[in-house]
């Protein structure tokens, strides 16, 4: 792979599973030594996305070369250069960390001594060397999931998919993988990963692609992205709901929710708007609470699926 | 890096070391495996044996012994193979099975790693149930060559049906079916030549006892233990392992391709 080419192209990418289409023509580049991060809910077609690019699963139709080549024609070369880590942790629970990491190396093909090397190096890295002769099934989650990344590092991949790698996490764990990526970015890896928070793609990112229903809806830098969100909104709780709807009749843009009862309004996220927003309210026990919401992962796809009513409503 | 391909003895031989270190850690299962077919030894010796060995021609408990022997020995492959299945479909529920489809490694060589890794077991299950028959006082009149032959028939049984019961581990949704599904093999010798022979079974059961795929296998063992064997029973055990072997080999490494981890 040389640095001309991009680590993962792909165009057309379609797979469905009877009537259901699963991703519905996706088109992307990640060029190499870069971040790119697939941020879309549960169901969007991250996951088959990345089964499709690690040759796990076989495309319905469109191409990608990944690592160079192709992963219809080559997918034995593809699998030697990348690294995939799924959803779930694949680690061998009946081996202790340092004889998985040992299998990943033999499985490698790695000389005797560099093999021992590579794992020592990779249980002090992640923190393991004091659980390295335990059992992985003894592991907690976060330990699981670091001898999980760590064991898809042992061959040394210049291309890593990451499926979810902090779904289920504690907040710690979490921010030790980051820093892990990162590292990784600083030695010239490419990373494909996939979440579901907009944090965490924000943070490690270079460009991000949002999938919804199979499909790319957006795709650029953090704060392209985050331009092209209006802002988030503030829920007003509405003593009941014909007071709700009074004050969705009043203030502009607002959206009531009878069932609540509450009203929903755009806020650009302004001290500004809030106090206008405030003053317009009367101290008469119809406005029982009300709640802050800044742009979330929520408002990225409300702003960016042409197809949410709810979305169109709100920013009328 | 060389064209996968390349490395499939040095692959299978990793799966293998992995597969072994699974049956040492998890030596209950082993137990219980070996445990059940020992169990119908001592069960069908000494609490049926007597009233059994009646029914032999000129028979008696000793007689019985040594015309089960064949089908206790057939069901100590056909359990073993039931420890297989349920390690395949740990694999397959565990995840781990993608990361081993998405690592260049030579092709087949996991499945591989688990046949060895459970005709290792099935050697040494062998050698257990087997001690334990002549300790009862089986008796046997095989030669050198026989005994040759009947070792490389149940190396060839054992082949066989633990490609089959791979696959049935790779189909099963998880691994309490993958430990149900082959427990049909160690019932199957009850429904064959294994404890009763057949002429003495009804006439619908007779014709698939006669016809099944254990009963020239374990025929065949009971003539080269009496160091007589039948080239008949020869072809038609051979046969069906070479039919069972070969069906399980192409459904496994069809399962294995195609199949996602559950």
């Amino acid at each position: 792979m040389t640095t001309k080419n991009p680590a993962v192209e792909a165009y057309g990418l379609r797979k469905a599973y009877g009537a259901r289409e699963v991703v519905a023509g996706v088109d992307l580049t990640v060029p190499a030594g870069t971040v790119y991060a697939l941020l879309g809910p549960n169901g969007a077609g991250k996951t088959t996305t990345v089964r499709i690019l690690t040759t796990l699963l076989a495309a319905d139709a469109g191409t990608a070369r990944v690592g160079g080549h192709d992963i219809r024609r080559a997918p034995g070369r593809v699998r030697a250069a990348i690294g995939v880590t799924g959803q779930f942790s694949a680690v061998d629970g009946l081996l202790t960390g340092r004889e998985n990491l040992r299998l990943m190396a033999d499985l490698g093909h790695l000389a005797g001594p560099r093999a021992t090397a590579v794992t020592a190096r990779l249980l002090a890295r992640f923190g393991l060397a004091d659980a390295a002769d335990r059992r992985a099934a003894t592991y907690s989650g976060g330990m699981k999931r670091r001898l999980d990344l760590a064991m898809t590092l042992v061959s040394g991949p210049r291309l890593i998919f990451l499926d979810e790698p902090t779904t289920g996490l504690d907040p710690r764990s979490r921010r030790e993988l980051w820093d892990v990526v990162r590292e990784l970015v600083a030695d010239g890896t490419t990373v494909f990963l996939t979440t579901q928070y907009l944090e965490e793609a924000d943070r490690l990112a270079d460009r991000i692609g949002v999938l919804d229903g199979g499909r790319l809806v957006a795709e650029g830098t953090a704060a392209e992205l985050k331009r092209r969100v209006t802002g988030g909104h503030v829920e007003l709780h509405a003593a009941d709901a014909a007071r709700a709807a009074e004050l969705a009749r009043r203030l502009p843009g607002a959206v009531a929710d009878p069932a609540a009862p509450a009203v929903t309004v755009p806020y650009d996220g302004s001290v500004g708007a809030l106090r206008r927003l405030l003053a317009g309210l009367d101290d008469d026990g119809s406005v029982t609470g009300l709640a802050v919401h800044t742009p979330d992962l929520d408002d990225v796809f409300l702003a960016l699926t042409g197809g949410a009513a709810a979305a169109e409503g709100v920013r009328a | 890096m060389s064209a996968p391909g390349t490395y499939v003895l040095r692959d299978s031989a990793t799966m293998l070391r992995r597969n072994l270190r699974h049956m040492a850690r998890y030596p209950s299962m082993t137990i219980m495996l070996v445990g059940q077919p020992l169990l119908f030894l001592l069960l069908f010796t000494y609490v049926f044996g007597g009233t059994m060995g009646a029914g032999l021609p000129g028979g008696d408990r000793g007689d019985y012994l040594t015309y089960i022997a064949p089908g206790i020995l057939t069901m100590t492959v056909a359990s073993v193979s039931i420890g297989t299945a349920v390690l395949v479909a740990n694999d397959m529920t565990d995840g781990i099975i993608d990361r081993f489809r998405t690592m260049p490694l030579a092709k087949s060589s996991v499945l591989t790693g688990h046949v060895l890794a459970a005709m290792i077991q099935t050697a040494l299950a062998l050698a257990a149930v087997g001690a334990a028959a002549f300790a009862l006082g089986l008796r046997t009149a095989a030669s050198a060559a026989d005994w040759a032959a009947l070792l490389g028939l149940l190396a060839l049984l054992s082949y066989a049906l633990t490609w089959f019961t791979v696959a049935l581990g790779l189909a099963s949704p998880d691994p309490e079916t993958a430990s149900n599904l082959p427990m049909v093999f160690v019932l199957l010798p009850f429904v064959g030549s294994g404890f009763v022979p057949v002429e003495s079974m009804p006439a619908g059961l007779r014709w698939f006892a006669a016809h099944q795929p254990f009963t020239p296998v374990m025929d065949l063992l009971r003539g080269l233990l009496a160091g007589s064997p039948d080239g008949a029973d020869a072809a038609w055990a051979v046969g069906w392992c070479a039919v069972l072997g070969t069906a399980g080999h192409l459904w496994s490494r069809r399962l294995y391709r195609t199949r996602a981890a559950a």
